[in-house]
């Protein structure tokens, strides 16, 4: 377990009342909503970000929004921190919980409350899971389109806390672009309606504040989010280049020629043969580099739109073209980049940047990228992104040597600041967490982040939900 | 007099003193919505008109950085020149308010202006990736950037888009842009009533052939549009974008699927153009009238009762866009804002912005819808923590925004 990020000191007077807070919950909720026996809490003290772990007080997982707001109101009154957690799911250690603090749970609030075709919204509660909504429209011809690789696991509740993107936000946005409303519970129990089946705020825009807020700004407990009509059909095409460089330019040149595809995918060579090793995708192994580039609508749409995409390849000396013939492949293509990090995790650890950089410096990133994980004498395999030029380097390591570690922690880190000097940011879709929480200052001024920090106190004056996370621990507002 | 800060710098000196005299300050851009929002007692005028020019535009990237205030023309002329566009499509608001000013493109996102492609292809909030702005305490404040994924930090971009000048003066601007559609052509389905129309609509959008406008003119403003050319009776159009090819292929399959409803017909690019922008900047209302103008936003499906039952108790006349979810309203006399807004409520909510009236009718009904009172103490909160002097323009939003 690494160190190097330190916690918030636990509130003794939290910790000292532990008997009691753990009576008061048990009043609160049904008995088999309260979690508090040692043995039971290890499930809940990390996240996918498996380097750090704490021990929560306990973990509530509360039913309905009611209960949410019961346990609020009390956590709120005793000044005891709430770390809130969908699937648990977080690469960055959003939902790591930490000595002192409640983990609110929202598994079990996992119900679909309305679909409404006419209006193509679905409301669902927070812990329904990102796939489950598509599968229920599925069969109506009607998708949700965010699509974080987690997908078959990671909750709508987590998505917004982190403004979750995915593979086919190029054409259709991120969370935020697809959320239309929630039902929020705020830090003293209070519960408010933000938004709503209709478009844009009467006033301040406090539902795109909250999406991507890392659940500090308050709970949410419902969601209703936008449904949009599936294509005819979708085509992915596998494009294998010499080198990394001449994809990154292909990439830069499909978007700069007006073609905007569905998505854009890029894997290195080491990325290719772990994803190939495990799904069996056929992805060719001959290349330096891979774009998996996706494509919908009619025959003839898809047709035309590839043709010309084949053209701009060409110019970038494409080795190997490969249509997917068949549902079957074309699920397998993506079933393979969609394991890529699990495939990873196969071979080694791993820690996953996710740096955003402007699409013109792709190359450039990933160049000086394999520079710096070469001088820490790492392995780093690359699959991301890359029509939005978000990045996500995977530092292969060895977690049984704290050094190893230590060393993959710096290069992830130099690798960010890379990403922030070359005109992007620490993180396009994976949150700040703890994991980049020390580097805020490498992206944004003391008044920059400051701002920030106030408009967070405006909402938890006494900052007890998610403590640790997002912000530098030292230059906080008093509370 | 106005303020124009011809520099950043001069402009968080002008806050500064302001927020340290307790002046407020009533910013704007080129005043194209004057007269827009609660009257703001005693407030001085300031504009970032004097900061103008694009600072960076890669169209290979499909990124723009402008000063805030650089007229929205000279931002569109550029784009053109790449065949690139603001893919929310902004109004004009000079036709339905009269006003003359040069609208800028700080102004278009401090007002979170968009037009009909909002509703698939989201709004000016959507496409705004990074602001800096002088906050009330005089201070320069980055926020965003200028990737299309961002999620470090809190997205105080979203705050400041539709905060209408009240949580800082916005001095730049980065956004994204898109290609234009090499094609555009429009279905009209012709003599729907309301309802009929709201339901072709809901079907279309459930059609993959992606529909980027849906709108339904009534038989009172159907004849203003594109020189009275749309053919006889209601019309609800729909329109399709895209690569040529891809388009005929569409418009095929959605006239088909539309006969349904009512007579088809097609209109080419020329007047898919025209009819578009007319749709866009409200063209039936702006009438030269200070009648007032309602702008209301609800669940699609239920924008035809709300407009039905208002009808049997006051005057109005109305159209619809956003698949019939944007409502423009005008009222023969009275505002009845009360009664609009209980209608609003009851039909599942929504909100209502009184975008003209004259200035006896807008002293006496909010332009905001109100909100709950939760909601209201949050928005207060979060503004105190941006303009803690409370100078910009107090009271404009609702309440105490």
């Amino acid at each position: 377990m690494s160190e190097a990020i330190e916690f918030l000191p636990p509130r003794p007077e939290v910790l000292s009342r532990r008997a009691a807070i753990v009576a008061d919950l048990a009043d609160l909720l049904p008995a088999e909503c309260v979690i508090h026996e040692a043995r039971e809490l290890v499930p809940f003290e990390t996240d996918a970000f498996i380097s750090y772990r704490r021990l929560p007080l306990a973990v509530v997982l509360p039913k309905t929004t009611a209960q949410v707001a019961a346990v609020m109101k009390y956590c709120y009154r005793y000044g005891i921190p709430v770390v809130p957690r969908g699937a648990g799911t977080s690469l960055s250690g959003g939902a790591i919980p930490q000595e002192d603090a409640i983990v609110l749970g929202l598994s079990k609030m996992s119900r679909i409350l309305e679909v409404d075709y006419a209006n193509r919204t679905a409301t669902v509660q927070a812990g329904v899971t990102n796939l489950s909504i598509s599968e229920a429209v599925g069969v109506d011809g009607f998708f949700y389109a965010p699509d974080p690789s987690s997908q078959l696991a990671c909750t709508i509740g987590g998505n917004i806390g982190m403004n979750s993107g995915g593979a086919h936000c190029l054409k259709y946005g991120v969370t935020t672009n697809n959320l239309l409303g929630v039902k929020m519970v705020l830090v003293d129990g209070t519960v408010v309606d933000l938004g709503g089946k209709h478009l844009d705020s009467a006033g301040y825009d406090l539902l795109g504040l909250v999406c991507g807020s890392e659940g500090q700004l308050g709970i949410v407990a419902e969601a209703t989010v936008r449904l949009i009509a599936k294509p005819e059909g979708a085509r992915p095409v596998l494009f294998g280049f010499e080198t990394s460089e001449e994809a990154g330019a292909c990439v830069t040149d499909i978007i700069g020629s007006g073609i905007i595809p569905v998505a854009i995918e890029f894997m290195d060579k080491p990325a290719i043969e772990i994803c190939e090793a495990f799904a069996h995708a056929g992805y060719p192994l001959d290349v330096g580099a891979l774009l998996i580039v996706e494509v919908e609508g009619s025959e003839a749409e898809m047709d035309a739109t590839l043709a010309g995409i084949v053209e701009i390849a060409r110019r970038h000396g494409v080795k190997t073209v490969r249509e997917s013939q068949s549902a079957t492949e074309a699920a397998l293509i993506w079933k393979g980049r969609k394991s890529a990090f699990g495939a990873t995790g196969r071979i080694a650890d791993y820690i996953c940047m996710d740096g955003t950089v402007p699409l013109g410096k792709l190359s450039y990133v990933l160049k000086k990228t394999s520079e710096i994980t070469d001088s820490f004498g790492l392995r780093v395999a690359n699959v991301f992104h890359a029509g939005d030029g978000n990045m996500h380097p995977l530092i292969l390591f060895n977690a049984n040597d704290p050094e190893d570690a230590a060393r993959a922690e710096a290069a992830g880190n130099e690798i960010l600041k890379l990403c922030v000097d070359a005109g992007g940011c620490l993180t396009g879709e994976h949150g700040v967490g703890i994991e980049k929480r020390d580097l805020m200052r490498h992206q944004y001024s003391d008044a920059d982040l400051a701002q920030q920090m106030a408009v967070r106190s405006a909402f938890d004056e006494g900052w007890i939900l998610n403590p640790s996370k997002v912000f530098p621990l030292d230059g906080r507002p008093a509370a | 007099m106005t303020l124009i800060p011809h520099t950043e710098t001069d402009a968080a000196y002008v806050i500064r003193n302001a927020a340290a005299q307790g002046t407020r300050l009533a910013l704007c851009g080129g005043n194209s919505r004057s007269g827009f929002g609660d009257p703001v007692e005693g407030a001085e005028a300031m504009s970032s008109r004097g900061l103008s020019g694009i600072v960076d535009y890669e169209p290979a990237e499909m990124v723009m950085t402008a000063k805030a205030g650089t007229p929205v023309a000279e931002i569109e002329a550029a784009l053109g020149a790449n065949r690139q566009m603001m893919a929310f499509e902004p109004m004009d608001h000079r036709g339905i308010m009269g006003t003359t000013g040069e609208p800028t493109i700080g102004g278009i996102f401090a007002a979170n202006v968009s037009g009909p492609r909002r509703f698939v292809a989201g709004a000016a909030r959507d496409s705004l990736l990074g602001v800096r702005f002088v906050n009330g305490q005089g201070q320069v404040i980055r926020a965003g950037g200028r990737v299309m994924k961002n999620v470090t930090g809190l997205d105080l971009v979203k705050l400041l888009a539709g905060s209408h000048g009240t949580l800082g003066f916005l001095t730049e601007v980065t956004f994204r842009v898109l290609p234009v559609p090499q094609s555009v052509e429009t279905i009209v389905i012709s003599g729907l009533d309301d309802a009929a129309a709201a339901h072709a609509m809901a079907s279309a959008l459930a059609l993959p052939v992606e529909v980027s406008g849906a709108a339904h003119l009534p038989q009172t403003v159907k004849g203003r549009f594109v020189g009275g050319a749309l053919p006889e009776g209601e019309a609800t159009v729909l329109r399709l974008e895209g690569l040529a090819a891809s388009v005929s292929v569409r418009a095929e399959k959605l006239a088909a699927a539309m006969a349904a409803f009512g007579p088809v017909s097609r209109l080419g690019p020329g007047e898919s153009l025209a009819l578009w922008h007319e749709i866009r900047d409200v063209h039936p209302y702006a009438d030269g009238t200070q009648k007032p103008l309602w702008r209301v936003s609800v669940a699609p499906s239920v924008g035809h009762q709300l407009v039905a039952a208002l009808r049997l108790e006051a005057g109005v006349d109305a159209f619809y866009d956003w698949q019939g979810g944007l409502i423009w309203m005008r009222m023969e006399a009275d505002p009845e804002a009360e009664l609009l807004r209980r209608y609003i409520k009851a039909l599942g909510g929504g909100h209502a912005t009184l975008m003209r009236a004259s200035e006896q009718v807008r002293a006496a009904s909010a332009a905001f819808e109100p909100q709950s009172d939760a909601v209201a103490a949050l928005s207060a909160r979060v503004k105190h923590k941006l303009d803690p002097a409370g100078i910009f323009s107090p009271g404009k939003m609702a309440g105490a925004l």
